[in-house]
């Protein structure tokens, strides 16, 4: 089946950045309150960049895949760039159809990391 | 076992995905007979009239054909007379409608509402709110370890201060079977007041309200093979005098001068503005099928189904089903989780095979999160449902743990 490729299940069984920071800057939460998948997203950021990202999520492949790719993609970019991403890129990482059943899925990390940046630059 | 119903669901010839359609999602809602979808055709070919209205023809014959489903949603429950049913949109408005025009006025501070800790949102949160509003407490019916409602935990909670106890007659999640008899003996005991949320148990067993003697029974048409758009309230007729109206405007009303209006003292006041005429009467046609088929045939059909699947699950060891052990207390609805794997993974997969099921919190997230899971995976079946179909259950769920490289 399609959605279900090596990279997703790869990615999900062994996801990149997991875990947490201690000297964070910020500490997010995000969950769908539909199906209960949740995301706590820490991040170290300095001079408007995401120097460090760590996360520790429950879910589906597709919500917790799509988080830990998305993290390896943020590292390093400017609060300025990421603001401006748009959802099309969360699914160039994926790389699979999306049903619409699944947009919430794989979009939660995307939503974690623009709730992460608003309340930064509150 | 099969029934041999197939025949009569057109979508069941559908293929999803290339595969052929296998459907399991029947406690969210069932798939309808072409007799029903015949007879919405044929009213608004034929027979499109407002009802209670006119004097010609067309009105005539549908206000007689609305007004016979009254009388045979009354016979198939078992109720004392027509006057006891009310059609709304759903099973949820249906409670609601008690909350507001039965409970607003007999319930206050200080007394006491029961709910099951097996319920569906839609009779939690209308009495979640309702207490919070007048002050009532909410007490909840624990559940035993094998997934049944605890009947001494519900004995100690019951007192002179209970006014209702509201009760799923079968679970959406767990399939657990309430004694619905025993539970409104009870109730009666201390003078409270029962409703019954029959919206999954109706739809596989023989449901008669004189019997139980509960003072409300809710269920929704498109569950048992009825269009959506039509829930029924039964309410026993002694309470109906002491009832408010739901809504106001027209139909419901005696006489409206400029200033103030005299409302309908019997059903008709909670049946106010133009009504679903064409999904009532073909919900009708719906009753006429399922006592065709026979309630005892189908939930022997159901159950043996429900036991065949259940068995062929339990072989995974991976796979952990929340259900009662006594196939007599389970409705046909198996839930189960994967080590591994999350339920909306193997709802994806399970679709990509053309087995339609559901995964989530079901309308039912306190129940949920009791079970120790974020979700469940859920099959439920119904009387078109064959053995065939739970092998190709089967069959997706292998493939999940292929995919998943789970170790069985």
């Amino acid at each position: 089946m399609d959605l279900y490729s090596e990279n997703i299940l790869d990615h999900y069984q062994n996801p990149h950045n997991s875990g947490e920071i201690t000297d964070r800057t910020i500490r997010v939460f995000e969950n769908n309150p539909l199906c209960g998948d949740t995301i706590q997203m820490d991040l170290k950021i300095k001079n408007d960049t995401i120097i460090d990202i760590a996360f520790i999520g429950s879910g589906c492949a597709i919500s917790q895949s799509s988080m830990s790719m998305l993290s390896d993609e943020i590292k390093g970019k400017k609060l300025s760039v990421l603001k401006k991403m748009k959802t099309d890129k969360v699914y160039k990482l994926l790389q699979v159809p999306i049903s619409l059943g699944r947009v919430k899925c794989a979009l939660l990390g995307y939503a974690t990391l623009q709730h992460a940046i608003k309340d930064f630059e509150k | 076992m099969s029934l041999n119903l197939q025949k009569d669901f057109p979508i069941l010839k559908r293929r999803v995905h290339g595969k052929k359609l296998v459907y399991l999602d029947n406690a969210a809602t069932s798939q309808k007979p072409k007799v029903v979808m015949d007879i919405l055709q044929k009213f608004y070919t034929t027979m499109n009239a407002n009802i209670h209205r006119g004097v010609h023809t067309l009105s005539e014959e549908s206000t007689a054909a609305y007004e016979a489903v009254r009388e045979k949603t009354a016979k198939f429950i078992g109720a004392k007379s027509a006057g006891e049913i009310v059609f709304t949109k759903n099973a949820t408005e249906s409670i609601n409608c008690v909350a507001v025009s039965w409970a607003k006025k007999n319930i206050k501070k200080g007394d006491e509402i029961i709910v099951s800790a097996l319920e569906h949102h839609a009779n939690l949160v209308p009495w979640q709110e309702f207490c919070r509003e007048t002050g009532a407490a909410l007490k909840i019916i624990p559940l035993t370890a094998d997934f049944l409602l605890d009947l001494e935990g519900f004995e100690k909670l019951l007192n002179l201060n209970t006014k209702l106890v509201c009760v799923t007659g079968m679970s959406n999640v767990t399939g657990s079977i309430v004694p619905l008899k025993q539970i409104t003996e009870m109730s009666r005991a201390v003078g409270a007041k029962v409703l019954i949320d029959a919206a999954q148990s109706i739809v596989h067993m023989a449901t008669n309200v004189s019997d139980i003697g509960c003072d409300f029974l809710v269920f929704s048409s498109h569950k048992m093979l009825g269009p959506m758009g039509v829930g029924v309230l039964y309410i026993k007729e002694s309470l109906i005098g002491q009832m408010s109206p739901y809504m106001y405007g027209g139909d419901m009303i005696e006489t409206v001068e400029q200033y103030s209006s005299k409302y309908k003292m019997d059903y008709a006041k909670f049946e106010a503005g133009t009504q679903n005429v064409a999904d009532v009467i073909a919900f009708g046609a719906a009753l006429d099928y399922l006592k065709k088929v026979g309630m005892n045939a189908i939930e022997k059909h159901d159950r043996e189904l429900f036991a065949y699947a259940k068995e062929k699950f339990g072989k995974f060891k991976t796979v952990k089903i929340f259900s009662p052990n006594n196939i007599k207390n389970c409705g046909p609805v198996l839930s189960f989780v994967v080590d591994g794997v999350h339920p909306h993974d193997i709802a994806s997969i399970f679709d990509s095979e053309g087995v339609a099921i559901r995964a989530g919190f079901h309308c039912a997230e306190p129940l949920v999160r009791r079970l120790g899971v974020s979700s469940t995976a859920r099959m439920s079946f119904y009387l078109y449902n064959t053995k065939a179909d739970v092998d190709t259950a089967v069959k997706a769920l292998q493939k999940v743990l292929k995919i998943f490289k789970v170790k069985n």
